[in-house]
């Protein structure tokens, strides 16, 4: 008797386990959703709108994932997770991707054991106090009570800023950026640091944008970008080459308006070619059909054109391309060539 | 050999096999059952101890506390023990324990106050105060406490003034939205004098108590033993102070840049969970302790009235005893309530055990399993801590039967 529950027991675990170590991509396929981890509201980046829609440019991503592997870039289940949420939910299964502003570092690609896709956003952790403070630069801060989300890197690096400096602050911990808001309006905090996207994005939600300033030091490399569990490969290929060929598609001019014309047939530039599956056979190699890029640039345009929409100059937002500009353009936006 | 017996007792239970008989047997039947119970609890926990390790394994991941020792690298704004982000995990969880002792000790001080307020307010027999006691009860115990912390540390937050605006207090302690900024006592050398007076104090009205008591059983004399217990804890080291040339020197909080410094300082966040925590509570033991007055029964006092004791002494000696009897074992789950709801501090960014150690150190470091046992295991022990102590009250007031 006691046998039998033992073995039943293993049995029990050994299935547990085997359908985890499933490929991603069969999963994904079978449910005919990808389970995207974003955060909780971060505009221009990740955030539903009044009908309940999501859009952004970590959004954009997990779209482009969606249309290469499912075909469409609406078959997308967002997952709004926290600071502290995301890496458990990813890791337990509840998401198979993940876009949500995260900083690469080596003990959560290794300790973690997750597994980074290619930086999409160069970032940088920046500060944001009311103009009324007077405060020209992160170095005046000393005394200052300083809102920071818990569960991030800023975290660390805020600590390591001010010790390093030697000035004093006050840190007031918070769980979502709409926390931070609430608390740095109300004036709980002088100071909201983040990385400088962030502080943009949250600057542009303000009723009175222009009563705030995101003073010049950026005190932190933040190169932010997607994840995936550790130890499923193809799925990992598949993240990486979707976010490469957003990227490869703007340095090579292949736009969601004429992508589906350059598709149609085999062109004189045999890097569009393999890009778009005319020439090659790339998508077979991650597991998916020769059309995979196709339908990412379909859904959601190249790296530049998304970047305009959510987040760039024109938009809210107001960012600069900056460090995200392509290589030939004085950025350090580089795509791992498709061949 | 019992079966033997039993074939040549005869009679209908001899046809029956062994197993069916025990089966029959109320006694065997239930340890039959127990052991059952019990084997299938313990290979239910297997399971899941199991389960974890396999899913760990899975992950790659290995189950280690070492990351203890490893500095925590972030901040803690209130830290009662010496704290930087220098300082180890354990550290951290340390200032986290120390903060949520600290939470629990003065709202369960607080909560018990309220809330015995608030029982015989209920009682009252004027109409006014009954309804209102009544009506906050209603209100406070059916909205989720977490909407009552947000609420207050919000009132808190958006209502009080910013430190450039800091309403103060005889200029030398000021209330503003980042906290409540005291001065701070700083002790000279002869202070010490005054601290030896107040224990000496102590000790002696402990001593008294026991002579009064022993000297009243024998002779029935009354000494006003709460009396001269509060010249010998009070007055007598408060004498001493101001002779002795009042030996404290005060570091009185100004406002430099940002902020004030120095002194010492309430934050709102600790006070937001405070005020949320007790009046939270006090509402449930408000009920607690009206349905303990409620169950001594109206004859005990006019039997007590009957004998010539006066009121206050019969609510003393009579009606309260007999109520805390009733209200005691159900206190000590509100007690344990109250330091288990702290852990909702983590809503407010109040650095408690869960927002240090099952927080940011669990997020930092990426160890689930282990932060979360450690949490668990800590709000254990204070429970069992708080439920032994309530246990040893309790059977110190109970009916003492001869």
């Amino acid at each position: 008797m006691r046998s039998i529950k033992y073995a039943a027991s293993l049995a029990a675990i050994s299935a547990i386990s085997v359908s985890a170590q499933a490929a991603t991509l069969d999963d994904v396929k079978a449910r005919g959703e990808l389970n995207c981890v974003v955060s909780t509201g971060v505009a221009g980046f990740a955030a539903p709108d009044d009908s309940g829609k999501w859009s952004g440019f970590d959004v954009d991503f997990c779209r482009a994932v969606a249309a290469a592997v499912l075909g469409d870039g609406e078959k997308v289940k967002f997952v709004p997770t926290t600071g502290k949420t995301r890496f458990t939910v990813l890791n337990s299964g509840e998401g198979d991707i993940l876009f949500r502003n995260t900083t690469e570092t080596m003990s959560r690609d290794a300790d973690l054991k997750l597994t980074f896709l290619p930086v999409n956003y160069y970032d940088g952790q920046g500060f944001m106090v009311p103009s009324a403070l007077g405060v020209a630069s992160a170095k005046d801060l000393d005394g200052a009570s300083v809102c920071i989300q818990t569960g991030t890197t800023t975290e660390l690096n805020l600590a390591d800023f001010f010790r390093v400096n030697n000035i004093s602050y006050e840190p007031v911990p918070v769980e979502t950026n709409a926390e931070a808001q609430t608390n740095y309006l109300g004036g709980r905090c002088d100071v909201f640091t983040t990385d400088a996207s962030g502080l943009a994005s949250t600057r542009a939600s303000f009723e009175k944008p222009d009563e705030h300033v995101i003073l010049p030091e950026i005190i932190s490399k933040e190169p932010l970008g997607g994840a995936v569990r550790q130890g499923d490969d193809q799925w990992a290929d598949i993240g990486k080459w979707v976010v490469n060929a957003l990227i490869a598609a703007e340095e090579l001019g292949v736009t969601q308006g004429n992508v589906a014309e350059m598709a149609k047939a085999a062109g004189d530039v045999p890097s569009i070619n393999r890009l778009l599956g005319t020439e090659g056979d790339f998508g077979s190699m991650i597991g998916l059909d020769a059309q995979w890029a196709l339908r990412a640039i379909q859904a959601v345009g190249n790296y530049g054109e998304s970047f305009d929409r959510n987040i760039g100059p024109d938009t809210a937002i107001g960012l600069q391309r900056g460090l995200n500009a392509q290589w030939k353009d004085g950025g350090i936006l580089y795509a791992a060539p498709i061949r | 050999m019992s079966s033997n017996t039993a074939l040549q007792g005869g009679g209908p239970v001899t046809r029956r096999n062994p197993v069916s008989r025990l089966w029959n047997d109320k006694q065997t039947r239930s340890v039959i059952v127990q052991i059952i119970a019990t084997v299938l609890i313990f290979a239910f926990f297997f399971y899941m101890v199991q389960n974890a390790i396999a899913n760990l394994e899975r992950l790659g991941k290995d189950f280690d506390f070492a990351f203890l020792s490893a500095p925590a690298s972030y901040d803690i704004n209130q830290h009662l023990i010496e704290y930087d982000s220098r300082s180890s995990h354990a550290r951290a969880m340390t200032v986290g324990i120390i903060n949520t002792l600290l939470i629990a000790v003065s709202g369960i001080f607080l909560a018990t106050i309220l809330g015995f307020v608030l029982g015989v307010l209920r009682l009252s027999k004027n109409w006014l105060t009954n309804k209102l006691a009544h009506v906050y009860i209603e209100y406070v115990r059916n909205v989720p406490l977490l909407l009552h912390i947000l609420l207050v540390h919000g009132l808190l937050v958006h209502s009080l003034p910013k430190p450039k605006q800091a309403s103060s207090v005889g200029d030398v302690a000021f209330l503003t939205n980042r906290g409540f900024f005291m001065p701070k006592p700083d002790p000279e050398p002869l202070f010490w004098i005054v601290g030896v007076l107040f224990v000496i104090g102590l000790i002696f009205t402990f001593l008294f108590r026991r002579y009064a008591r022993k000297v009243q059983d024998a002779t029935g004399k009354i000494y006003p033993v709460f009396r001269i217990g509060v010249i010998a804890v009070v007055v007598i080291p408060s004498v001493a102070f101001i002779l002795l040339g009042m030996p404290v020197n005060w570091e009185i909080p100004e406002l430099k840049g940002f902020n004030y410094r120095g002194g010492m300082v309430i934050r709102p966040e600790f006070i937001a969970l405070w005020l949320a925590l007790s009046f939270y509570t006090a509402a449930f033991i408000g009920e607690i302790v009206r349905a303990g007055i409620t169950a001594v029964s109206h004859g005990q006092t006019e039997a007590s009235l009957a004998l010539g004791l006066p009121r206050k002494r019969t609510l003393n000696l009579v009606v309260i005893p007999q109520a805390l009897r009733v209200i005691v074992p159900p206190l000590a789950s509100q007690y344990l309530n109250l330091t288990k709801n702290s852990s909702l501090a983590i809503a407010i960014g109040y650095m408690d055990i869960t927002a240090t150690i099952g927080g940011i150190s669990l997020n930092q470091t990426g160890r689930e399993m282990e932060c979360m046992l450690i949490v668990m295991a800590l709000y254990l022990t204070f429970s069992l801590l708080i439920s032994t102590f309530m246990n040893w009250y309790n059977s110190r007031i109970k009916l003492v039967e001869r």
